[in-house]
């Protein structure tokens, strides 16, 4: 219409810029940070509630597993391994050559100190979720005698570290801490 | 819009020519909320209700979609999911309350959007088919919020499901039988529970669909304005955008405010405390009451007490319940005086006054409990309303003497002729 810009025109020639102009320019900043605030929470609302966190650790009582047992145990509703390793064990795990690994880590760096034994690791394979298997009595451990990923083929050796197959990384140790010599905290 | 004056829209960019051609979205928003839709340049403030009717839909669906994200519609786990909602789920207590209180702004905007077609005619030829689809739109929001808010599970939702549903009992033969269909058992469950959430959350979208049709319709004749005299140049309108476009804004920005005061600081003020009892079928809440939107209709619902001829009291008040809404889809014939706007009507202007306190009286009584005084000024008052449109709007297109109507929307507005274009 030609009524839109008539009144701003004159001002507009000399300055170039017209008041109308900054309001335009202020009214649609504040609705565009008005909009960011109001999307934060809308999209914030996806992320772990109050009640999932709240079960972010668990306490866990290991005095009755044997030495060369492990148990599953369910944290942020993820399978954990936890294992009470043998010597021989331990002995094959420090044998290898960490250079030749994928994902070079000793046992020590993978274990408390004094406490080499407790081998703890999240039971999802570091490929694609799977829950490897080899914790159970029976299972197949693989050849290298710790962990193996049915779905795609992962052996894990008997420090949970990546030696076969298409898993990029060690299985992952969680955050956690022995309470005392039978009950350890994770997470 | 068919204004042969109405802008043109041209694509200024090879992408824009490219997209034109193959699927024209932006000439659709052109023409439907651009520069492309003239509108009459006299439009006062009742006139932003209808965008803002809008927006508060998008607001539910928006947050109605979040909500269902962490509700669970099972009825031995509903209460505590929106418990759930309520204190674990990040700002899920704001997303609710915005939920709950959206609502009630959506029919604030809505009663202002019907109070303006009532008062300046805008259900008149040529714009029945819009006020027929508003009708509908209105009927579906009603059925949404009421089964939105059985889905808490709480007291009032278990005993409200129980009352609405009760209606259907009220036909004759065939009400039992119903209700339990409905209800898929003998009293509200899991079943009924299930089914009001599936229906729920797909009626809103239904609801956006009829707004196509209702604005789509609208784009035929264009907007009727505040004289109710028809466009008769392009002088007599201005482009939706940027003109309404701001105005809209601008009342957004003030329903916003108003919204958050609500949503913040008066969060459970619409609502009812029984609600935040978990439903028990064993016992009834003293003072049972819809949301305050429905007040009115509940009035008139409980106006009936005695049985007439050989129709039970219960039939009458659920037959005048929904008469009260139907009667709208008849306005258009009921009301034939061809002047639109009540502002050059000086009777109908006194009456459409006395209705509009009619209504709320008659909503004053449906909140209140059923005793007297309140049960019989509801009737009182729910016998003027069905005057109003069965007698009075039908007497008065014959009797009464319409002020003289403003040659042109130009010369109501400058006071100056409109000067036909050369």
């Amino acid at each position: 219409m030609a009524t839109v810009e008539t009144a701003d025109t004159a001002v507009a020639e000399e300055s170039g810029v017209r008041r109308r102009d900054f309001i335009n320019i202020a009214a649609v900043s504040f609705a565009g940070a008005g909009a960011v605030a109001t999307v934060f929470p809308l999209v914030n609302q996806m992320n772990p509630s109050a009640d999932v966190l709240a079960l972010a650790s668990v306490d866990v009582d290991i005095s009755a597993i044997e030495r060369g047992q492990a148990i599953k145990i369910l944290w942020r509703k993820q399978p954990v391994f936890v294992r009470n390793l043998t010597d021989k064990e331990i002995g094959e795990a420090n044998a290898v050559n960490i250079s030749t690994l994928r994902d070079p880590q000793t046992l020590a760096e993978r274990t408390k100190v004094g406490k080499e034994n407790w081998l703890i690791t999240l039971g999802v394979c570091t490929h694609l979720g799977c829950v490897p298997l080899g914790a159970a009595e029976g299972e197949n451990k693989g050849e290298f005698g710790g962990y193996f990923c049915p779905c795609h083929g992962s052996s894990y050796d008997t420090a949970a570290r990546i030696r076969k197959g298409p898993a990029p990384r060690n299985l992952d140790v969680p955050d956690y801490e022995f309470l005392s010599d039978t009950v350890v905290k994770i997470g | 819009m068919s204004f042969p004056w109405a802008n043109q829209y041209a694509p200024t960019t090879e992408f824009g020519r490219w997209m034109d051609e193959k699927l024209p979205v932006p000439r659709l928003v052109y023409n439907s909320l651009g520069a492309g839709y003239p509108t009459p340049r006299n439009l006062n403030y009742m006139w932003n209700f209808g965008s803002l009717a809008g927006i508060f839909l998008v607001v539910q669906i928006v947050t109605g979609i979040i909500l269902a994200m962490h509700y669970a519609a099972n009825a031995n786990i509903a209460f505590d999911s929106v418990e759930h909602i309520m204190r674990d789920v990040n700002s899920g207590w704001m997303i609710r309350y915005a939920h709950a209180n959206g609502a009630s702004f959506f029919f604030i905007a809505i009663y202002l959007h019907i109070g303006r077609g009532l008062f300046y005619g805008s259900y008149k030829a040529p714009r029945e088919m819009i006020w027929l689809l508003g009708v509908v739109i209105y009927l579906l929001a009603m059925a949404t919020a009421f089964m939105g808010y059985v889905l808490p599970w709480g007291q009032m939702s278990f005993w409200g499901a129980k009352v609405i549903t009760g209606l259907f009992e009220a036909i004759p033969l065939v009400g039992k039988p119903i209700q339990e269909l409905l209800l898929g058992g003998f009293a509200p469950d899991n079943a009924a529970l299930n089914r009001f959430f599936s229906l729920h959350y797909l009626l809103p979208f239904v609801i956006a669909g009829v707004i196509i049709l209702h604005i789509w319709a609208l784009h035929i004749p264009g907007s009727n304005n505040p004289t109710g005299v028809d466009v008769k140049g392009p002088q007599d309108t201005v482009p939706f955008h940027p003109y309404y476009t701001a105005k809209d804004g601008w009342t957004l920005g003030v329903a916003l405010i108003f919204f958050t005061m609500v949503m913040f600081f008066l969060p459970n003020a619409l609502g009812h405390a029984d609600n935040y009892i978990p439903a028990n079928p064993l016992s009834t809440p003293a003072h049972i009451v819809p949301e305050w939107y429905f007040w009115p209709w509940y009035a008139i619902l409980r106006a009936f007490t005695v049985d007439f001829l050989f129709i039970p009291a219960k039939l009458l008040g659920v037959l005048a319940m929904f008469s009260a809404i139907l009667v709208w889809f008849f306005l258009p014939w009921l009301d034939r005086s061809p002047v639109r706007s009540g502002m050059f009507r000086p009777k109908f202007k006194i009456f459409f006054g006395i209705l509009v306190i009619d209504v709320l009286v008659l909503g004053y009584c449906g909140g209140a409990p059923a005793e007297e005084p309140f049960v019989m000024i509801s009737q009182f008052a729910g016998a003027y309303y069905f005057a109003h449109f069965l007698i009075i709007l039908p007497l008065l297109s014959r009797l009464e003497k319409p002020e003289p109507l403003p040659n042109s929307i130009t010369e109501s507005v400058t006071g100056q002729p409109l000067k036909t274009a050369s």
